[in-house]
């Protein structure tokens, strides 16, 4: 049941659209539309990872963020360096909470910014003797980093600095590898790109170090690929396949290490959880090394009972067994959880836009708890993503790519949801609004989601922040003081 | 001339990907099909149409092979 019917929806968007210039009208109508379940494919129906239109305002990120950021950043024992500027490095660091176990600037160096600080001599002259420079400091400094990558931001490309030779100089010389990743951020037109290359850079420089030495191995061996620990995830994930009798060999990348890394081209099976960051390396490893992928998804009971099954199903009976006993050991609790929450929040309807997975692996999670998510969207999807989204939708939902800010006001008005899951950028504009909203990025400074202890976290922040008594006090600045004087006598 | 992958999916059927472009797609046919000559012309699902040089079929998926595009159905 959605929130509005199919010809109440597409009247909606042909309003919101009604705005634009023809051109553009032309261009964001591609760019939404109404699910249809019985579909097969998105293609006909949405296009996506296309240029985001000057003029409106997008939620996406760079490419550099998708390198630096998402793939590279949280690898704790490797030191990246954000080279160039320094405002790239220092405006984002550490602001995903990838969380890990170490010593920061002793074994790990997550929540360090290492900055080239370009100056304008550097743009003038280069910059490549400061970074080779830099590297021997870091080596000084922080004798017990594994590696180091050198992630360019936008200058570095344009002045046409020659970092692969630094880094092969620079790794020759420290005897660790040293990765050179051009993700400049003018590349391609959000932070999908950035994934890709930095899933590049760490197949040519990475992946295959340890070929041909042993590993004890065992054949219940998988690696977690696609999981960035955000308020501690990927440990919530881990615990369960370790229950259900599975060896996590590596994490890629949140609380990954280099030696991680290295050994996984010697695991049974890939679990991929964010498709769109990891599917890259997932197809190289099964081409190269014959290791077969699965996507899964650990939001909520009903898609995490479905995702062990899955995955025990590439395994011998005694995993197939312990995945039944794992989710027989948890359904009391699951069960304990839905009970207390769903009465509260039972009926409600939810709208997302968030980056690459969650926009539709958390659709079962709401579910779940008797929400219902009517609309939904993603900042850098491709159409692959939108193939996936489409099953786990309802009918007549609403399905928005690469949302501009005033698309999303508008999509939020007429739909009245009750709760809306995106990000920092449009937190404020709908608290402003009055109407209940969650980070689906960062778990709003909670976590973790994932899994069955993320669950019950899950459900008691929804309840938490849906049910707060403060939202109905708030008035946007729009609406006239009169206004709100007749609702009141009202 | 574009470099693409060739896998299968769960189903047993063939899967195209280019990963330049990340578009990925079912393949409908496949002009050879036998242990000695595999390749030639592949149909899309999304109506697109490449071709790869016919090769002996190889043992194991996925591949990457080099791929011609004949029909233009992107967007």
């Amino acid at each position: 049941m959605a929130a509005l019917t199919r010809e109440a929806t597409e009247a909606l968007i042909a309003e919101v659209l009604e705005v634009y210039p023809e051109k553009a009208k032309k261009d964001r109508a591609k760019h939404l539309m109404i699910n249809d379940k019985t579909l097969e494919s998105s293609k006909k129906c949405i296009t996506s990872n296309r240029k985001s239109l000057p003029g409106v305002m997008t939620m996406r990120g760079c490419a550099y963020a998708g390198s630096k950021g998402v793939v590279w950043g949280p690898i704790k024992d490797i030191i990246s360096i954000s080279h160039g500027p320094i405002g790239c490095g220092q405006y984002a660091r550490a602001g995903r909470r990838n969380y890990y176990v170490g010593t920061t600037g002793v074994d790990a160096f997550c929540e360090l910014n290492f900055t080239s600080d370009f100056q304008e001599k550097d743009i003038v002259f280069g910059g490549d003797k400061k970074l080779a420079k830099l590297i021997e400091e870091i080596e000084q400094l922080f004798p017990l980093n594994k590696g180091i990558s050198v992630q360019s931001e936008c200058p570095i490309g344009l002045i046409g600095d020659d970092i692969e030779a630094v880094s092969k100089k620079a790794a020759a010389a420290i005897g660790k590898p040293v990765v050179p990743v051009r993700c400049e951020g003018f590349r391609g037109v959000s932070q999908s790109l950035g994934h890709h290359i930095a899933n590049d850079s760490v197949r040519d420089w990475i992946l295959s170090n340890r070929d041909g030495q042993a590993f004890e191995t065992t054949p219940y061996d998988v690696a977690i690929l696609g999981d960035y620990n955000i308020g501690g995830d990927a440990w919530a994930s881990r615990i369960l396949l370790e229950q259900m009798g599975l060896r996590v060999v590596a994490q890629w990348s949140g609380d990954g290490t280099l030696a991680e890394m290295e050994n996984t081209p010697k695991v049974k099976l890939n679990l991929l959880h964010c498709y769109r960051s990891m599917n890259y390396i997932s197809r190289h490893m099964e081409e190269k090394y014959g290791i077969p992928w699965l996507e899964y998804n650990f939001f909520g009971p009903t898609k995490i009972a479905e995702s062990l099954r899955k995955i025990a199903s590439f395994f011998d009976d005694k995993i197939k067994e312990g995945a039944e006993r794992v989710i027989a050991q948890h359904k009391e609790m699951m069960d304990a959880v839905i009970a207390k929450y769903r009465p509260r929040l039972e009926g409600k309807k939810v709208m997302l836009y968030v980056g690459g997975l969650r926009p539709r692996h958390v659709v079962g999670a709401y579910e779940d708890l008797g929400m219902e998510v009517v609309g939904t969207g993603y900042e850098f999807a491709h159409n692959d993503d939108y193939d996936r989204t489409i099953k786990d939708m309802g009918d007549a939902t609403l399905i928005y790519d690469d949302v501009t800010g005033y698309e999303f006001e508008e999509f939020v008005k007429a739909c009245k949801p009750d709760l809306i899951g995106s990000g920092i950028k449009e937190k404020y504009v709908f608290h402003k609004m009055g109407v209940p909203f969650r980070q689906l990025h960062s778990w709003d400074y909670s976590g973790p989601y994932h899994g069955v202890d993320g669950f019950a976290i899950f459900a008691r922040d929804m309840d938490m922040t849906l049910n707060n008594p403060c939202w109905s006090k708030l008035t946007p600045p729009w609406v006239k003081k009169d206004e709100v004087a007749e609702k009141k006598a009202a | 001339m574009a470099n693409i992958m060739i896998r299968q999916n769960a189903a047993g059927g063939l899967v195209f990907y280019l990963p330049k472009r990340d578009l990925e797609a079912d393949i409908q046919s496949i002009e050879f099909d036998t242990p000695e000559k595999w390749g030639g012309e592949l149909k899309l699902e999304n109506g697109g149409s490449y071709y790869v040089d016919p090769i002996p079929k190889p043992a194991r998926l996925p591949i990457s092979v080099r791929a011609k595009r004949l029909g233009a159905a992107e967007d």
